[in-house]
């Protein structure tokens, strides 16, 4: 059995007729934790929305396999129910839709069988105490009213509770304090496992000095110009993206 | 992205036909002759004669309203104004005639009824057919009954009440209704009971051409409470139908009255509906009404705070899909101190479908220290369908507290990204937002009701949303 989870080859993504994405090859394999940094306006959030097919970001050329499957033209809730999940950078408010029912219904629709409602709220509590979320915003509609950082929670909440296979992260860490930093890196540690893989998009590093990771790759101008480790991170801390622009 | 549209709803079982079958049936057009000829079908007494004749004279006087919907179209020599089923007021289920009881069963009412609802008035065309009450109800003096029997048993409430909330003037319909009125109810709350179940009616038009003209006389009493529920529909004929019924709701001091509505009228029915509540000292009239059927809807309840520190709360929702102009919304008459009303209005519309919000607010000088505050909020989930929101506001004092909120949108995609990524498909995406939001409404009406208005916006959908 191969341990690859995702393969992306060539892709090259336009946004409004503007090409964005410039042939983007990246492998991520079961285990990994994998980095995509970058300077604003670098293509990171087109490449998460381009892996989920968002239909605002058309792909002109190039491929996403996932576990083995061709998944580049699939619609996002086929893809979603294949197995990857995407936490927001601006998570939409939905009024009218609890978290809870919303989650329930949402993982109805990816394991395709019914929710125990009980231990199911039961794993949500567990989850939020985690969290460090107020459970009373089980009941709350859907990041209505939620500060940013409530949002970001709610985000991983949802990552932990429909337990993809991969999780790719956009900008999770942006706009947090240390300690919401922290509770959100605590949280992909008790999501992560050998099976599964995480997708961090960040435009600094400050989430890096609170979880460990495998790969980290600068992208500049819609292209990966390096591949390193976490030292690689340390060295953009330090130095700027400057060096690896043209 | 393609554009998916949330469908028509699934009307089957709401357009139910019954065979055309009626034992008498008016000539068309209106004349005094007809009116003597109903009002003596009716063993009307003789007061209620006269008062018929009068709201014709007024009737042929008035015009046509010249703002809203067009409804040119209606032609009133067309339509037959009274039809009578082929049966006389049951009290036993039982003894309904099958293809009416069939029609009611598909519609759920005996089932609402075993729901301890408190009672159940079916109205099939004009007359009410079947009617049943609580005994503890009946032993605390509260009367529920068609409109005709409290004519004859309750002439003297009935004749101090009848009619002098909506006066005959108000607008053509209403006087038509008052020459052409039939069937029904009529509930009286003395002082104190409370009502903690509450009180349904159903209304359905069955036959082709025929107006139905329903009254609605509700005297809630000094310190008295009651919830009274209304469901109307009827099953779809290529003529037009009208339906201009009248309701008056006198809620007493310190007395509070929910009034709560889910009007399905098939795609042909115009329904020029009026309603109206006076309120006294420190009582309540509340609103809930979900207006989904209909070709063209023009229907505005009205809250008239008449006494100190009275208080009204609207709550409504319009689904206007293709081919429908649904022109719906409130108003309320703020003629005292300290009075209050609270309005939240919201609307959808697709597929073509033409949605709007007209109001009025008047604050008198003499309702200082009053509040009024108002939402609406529109929903379009296409291009091609309308939204518009006419209020009118005139407030004649400066001490109130008054704020008016409109809002305007599309479904956005964003959100069904959002959605779609957590594995739902599209259609589900957008049938989870425009439930959410019609929730602030569903969530004020008994649950059956709330299911059957989720059932009408849901749609193909599966897996309801706890």
């Amino acid at each position: 059995m191969s341990n690859q989870l995702l393969k992306i080859e060539n892709l090259c993504v336009n946004v409004d007729k503007k090409q964005i994405l410039k042939g983007i090859n990246l492998e991520i394999n079961k285990g990994e934790i994998h980095v995509i940094m970058g300077p604003n306006g670098s293509g990171k959030t087109t490449t998460a929305n381009a892996i989920l097919n968002n239909p605002l970001y058309t792909k002109t050329s190039g491929s996403v396999l996932f576990d083995g499957k061709d998944i580049t033209n699939l619609k996002t809730d086929e893809i979603a129910r294949n197995g990857i999940f995407m936490s927001f950078q601006l998570p939409e408010e939905i009024p009218g839709i609890s978290v809870t029912n919303f989650l329930k219904y949402a993982k109805n629709k990816i394991t395709e069988k019914p929710v125990k409602i009980f231990e199911f709220k039961k794993e949500i509590k567990t989850y939020m105490e985690e969290l460090k979320m107020n459970p009373e915003y089980m009941e709350r509609s859907l990041n209505v009213g939620f500060s940013g950082g409530e949002k970001k929670k709610n985000e991983i909440l949802q990552m932990l509770v429909l337990n993809p296979k991969l999780a790719i992260l956009d900008e999770t860490d942006s706009g947090l304090d240390v300690d919401a930093i922290k509770t959100v890196s605590k949280g992909i540690e008790m999501f992560k496992n050998k099976k599964n893989a995480v997708l961090i998009i960040t435009h600094n590093t400050k989430i890096l000095h609170s979880l460990k990771v495998d790969y980290v790759h600068v992208l500049i101008d819609g292209k990966i110009v390096k591949t390193g480790n976490q030292e690689l991170a340390k060295k953009i801390e330090e130095n700027g993206y400057e060096q690896y622009k043209k | 992205m393609s554009k998916t549209n949330i469908d028509e709803i699934n009307r089957n079982i709401y357009d139910i036909k019954n065979k055309d079958e009626y034992d008498y049936k008016i000539k068309k057009g209106l004349t005094a002759e007809i009116i003597n000829e109903i009002s003596r079908q009716k063993s009307d007494p003789e007061w209620m004669r006269q008062f018929r004749l009068k709201a014709l004279e007024v009737y042929n006087e008035l015009e046509l309203p010249t703002w809203g919907p067009d409804i040119s179209e209606l032609n009133m020599d067309e339509i037959a104004t009274y039809v009578k089923p082929k049966t006389d007021l049951k009290n036993s289920w039982k003894d309904v005639p099958e293809d009416i009881k069939d029609t009611f069963d598909k519609l759920g009412i005996p089932e609402a009824e075993k729901k301890s609802l408190a009672g159940v008035g079916a109205q099939y065309d004009s007359e009410v057919v079947y009617h049943s009450m609580k005994e503890e109800l009946i032993k605390q003096g509260v009367i529920y009954t068609d409109m005709e029997t409290a004519l004859r048993e309750y002439s003297e409430i009935v004749k101090e009440h009848f009619m002098k909330c909506v006066p005959i003037y108000d607008h053509k319909f209403v006087a038509l209704h008052g020459a052409v009125w039939s069937g029904g109810s009529f509930v009286y709350v003395p002082k104190g009971v409370k009502v903690d179940i509450p009180l349904q009616s159903y209304f359905r038009l069955n036959s082709p051409e025929s107006g139905q003209f329903e009254h609605t006389l509700i005297i809630v009493d000094e310190g008295a409470s009651l919830h009274f529920i209304e469901g109307c529909s009827a099953p779809k004929y290529n003529k037009v139908n009208l339906h201009a019924g009248c309701v008056e709701l006198y809620v007493k001091d310190n007395a509070y009255l929910r009034y709560s509505t889910i009007e399905n009228w098939s795609k042909n029915m115009l329904n020029l509906n009026t309603k109206k509540a006076v309120v006294g000292k420190n009582a309540q009239i509340d609103w809930v009404t979900g207006s989904f059927g209909s070709k063209i809807s023009m229907l505005y309840p009205m809250s008239i705070l008449n006494g100190k520190g009275a208080k009204t709360e609207y709550t409504g929702i319009s689904f206007a899909g293709k081919g429908q102009n649904l022109d719906n919304g409130f108003k309320v008459i703020h003629n005292a101190e300290n009075t209050s009303s609270v309005v939240n209005a919201k609307s959808i519309s697709k597929n073509g479908g033409s949605c709007t919000y007209r109001s009025l607010v008047r604050i008198n000088d003499n309702a200082k220290k009053s509040k009024c505050s108002v939402s609406c909020e529109s929903l379009m989930l296409d291009d091609i369908s309308k939204s518009d929101t006419i209020p009118v506001n005139d407030i004649r004092t400066d001490e109130v507290e008054f704020s008016h909120e409109a809002k305007i949108g599309k479904i956005s995609d964003k959100a069904i990204f959002y959605l779609m990524s957590r594995g739902l498909s599209e259609e589900d995406a957008k049938a989870m937002i425009v439930r959410g939001f019609a929730y602030p409404i569903s969530k004020e009406l008994p649950i059956e009701y709330a299911v059957e208005m989720n059932n009408l916006i849901n749609l193909e959908l599966d897996g309801a949303i706890g």
